[in-house]
């Protein structure tokens, strides 16, 4: 089981529990506000683009090089993003801090 | 050669020199081939807008037969992000739970009337009729609304001999006008009327932009989504076993519907108009000329697709931009998708087996390029 925490755009917290598929899932599931997955995780709209915790990168990882082609032209992007369709729900995430981009 | 199959005319010149070149009307456009190039032109609005003359970004131009400028589509930023704002939240609908047994509702309804008759041309009996239908959803308005949609056939916007033609455009000017007043009269929760309230930055849209929201409304959604759907049935009707698959594997259908809008690309490309004197993959563009964003190009683009000619069905990592890209980005992507979904899995249910009868290819000429988008007639029997 992961604990994953979202902060929305408009500061609301939330922690959510998950142990499959991926993060963009596991947010849509919950109706977190900002993300959409409109394209159901396939790496094609951004509409799960978050902003990891600095402090919480290590445990994320960087981007995969599709994901890095897609963040570089959005507008928000920043050192810490990632694609939360491409993270996968793992015992790794337990605790990690995720802000909403949108 | 299979009946289904789209091939891709783009790729010599894409993998040669990543740009390709077609005159319209004396006014030339210069096409961005390559998936990079056309993502980087599609984010750079500042300097291939959107806002340019009214009817200049569409491929064929359509600036002799319109001064209406659709909105919020031929907007550049920030005043597009502010018209865009307006309706966004009504596009995302589609993924209510009673929009969707709506959908369900009228998809159910077209292929029981496949089955019951001995054939049926796709594009004119199946795919026009669901795709009106279905939009009676999205505009919030009686069923019975479709019915003056599909007595307009599939050549409202454009016209058979002539791509362009004015007096069709004007029968949807004059249906518009007339519903924009009914609504005035009797507001409901309608698309009409819900424009009709609505504000950007404090002041209630004109008569001319509601226009303008509505003819893209009807227009962007019509020729894509027929295409998207019609594809689908002879994709389907040549590949049993993808059906089957699916039906087996339900949790691939989300994938399935990305490859298959990757692999139609039902828009083949959009226009913009150059700001500054520029380039496009090293190719000197001029100040106020046009260039285009392929996307049917980009999603052939063999360094980001695998097999990129091939509909691979559960394809993972598909960044394809059959929907756009960025600023633009299709608002009709959530109920065209919804459209899919209903529409395979009412397949899967229902449908044993498709036969293709007989086809007639929709091949759009780009200059000295001829790419298939689909069919001007297709008999299919629906077992
Ligand atoms: C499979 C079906 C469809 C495809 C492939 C498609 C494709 C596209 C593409 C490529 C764009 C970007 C244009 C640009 O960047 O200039 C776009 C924009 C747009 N589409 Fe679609 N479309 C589809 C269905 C629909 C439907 C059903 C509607 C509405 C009923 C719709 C409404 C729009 C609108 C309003 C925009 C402009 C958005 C903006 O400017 O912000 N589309 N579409
Ligand atoms: S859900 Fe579309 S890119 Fe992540």
């Amino acid at each position: 089981m992961a604990k994953i925490t979202f902060i929305t755009r408009d500061n609301e917290s939330i922690t959510v529990e998950g142990n499959s598929g991926n993060v963009m899932e596991l947010a849509v599931q919950n109706k977190i506000k900002g993300i959409d997955g409109n394209c159901g995780g396939v790496c094609s709209c951004a509409t799960c683009h978050v902003h990891v915790e600095p402090s919480d990168w290590a445990k994320t990882g960087a981007p995969n090089a599709m994901e890095s082609d897609m963040l570089e032209f959005d507008e928000k992007v920043s050192d810490h993003s990632r694609l939360s369709c491409q993270m996968k729900v793992t015992e790794d995430l337990d605790g990690v801090v995720l802000k909403v981009a949108n | 050669m299979k009946k289904s199959e789209i091939s891709d005319p783009f790729e010599k010149a894409r993998l040669e020199k990543g740009f390709g070149e077609m005159d319209d009307q004396n006014d030339p456009v210069v096409m961005a081939l390559r998936h990079k190039d056309v993502r980087r032109c599609a984010h750079n609005w500042k300097t291939f807008q959107s806002g340019a003359e009214p009817g200049r970004i569409v491929i064929p131009s359509e600036v002799n037969i319109r001064d209406i400028r659709q909105i919020p589509f031929e907007l550049d930023p920030p005043m597009h992000g502010d018209y865009r704002a307006v309706v966004e939240k009504w596009f995302k609908r589609p993924l209510e739970a009673n929009y969707e047994a709506g959908l369900k509702c009228i998809i159910d309804g077209v292929v029981d009337e496949a089955l019951a008759k001995s054939s049926v041309e796709a594009i004119e009996e199946f795919s026009l009729v669901l795709q009106s239908r279905a939009l009676t959803l999205l505009f919030n308005v009686p069923f019975e609304e479709s019915e003056t949609w599909i007595s307009w056939g599939t050549h409202v916007f454009r016209s058979k001999d002539s791509a362009l033609d004015a007096d069709k455009a004007n029968i949807l000017y004059d249906y518009i006008d007339n519903k924009i007043a009914e609504s005035e009269k009797n507001p409901g929760q309608d698309f009409y009327s819900v424009l009709l309230a609505s504000d950007v930055n404090g002041k209630k849209l004109t008569k001319e932009e509601i226009k303008g929201v509505l003819m893209l409304t009807f227009a962007g959604g019509r020729d894509t989504v027929i295409n998207a759907v019609t594809n689908s049935i002879a994709y389907f009707a040549e590949h049993p076993k993808s059906l089957e698959r699916l039906k087996n594997e339900p949790e691939l259908i989300n994938f399935a519907i990305e490859e298959l809008i990757r692999y139609f690309s039902p828009l083949t490309q959009m226009g913009r108009v150059a700001t500054e004197d520029t380039q496009v993959c090293e190719h000197a563009i001029k100040a106020d000329s046009r260039i285009s964003l392929n996307w049917a190009s980009a999603n052939r683009d063999a360094t980001v697709f695998e097999n990129p000619n091939e509909v691979v069905l559960d394809r993972k990592m598909n960044p394809h931009v059959a929907f756009g890209f960025g600023t633009h980005n299709c608002l009709g992507a959530t109920h065209a998708r919804q459209i899919l979904k209903v529409l395979i899995n009412t397949l899967i249910e229902k449908v044993k087996s498709i036969e293709i009868i007989d086809a007639k290819e929709n091949i759009e000429t780009l200059g000295e390029f001829k790419r298939k988008v689909g069919f001007d007639s297709i008999n299919v029997k629906f077992n």
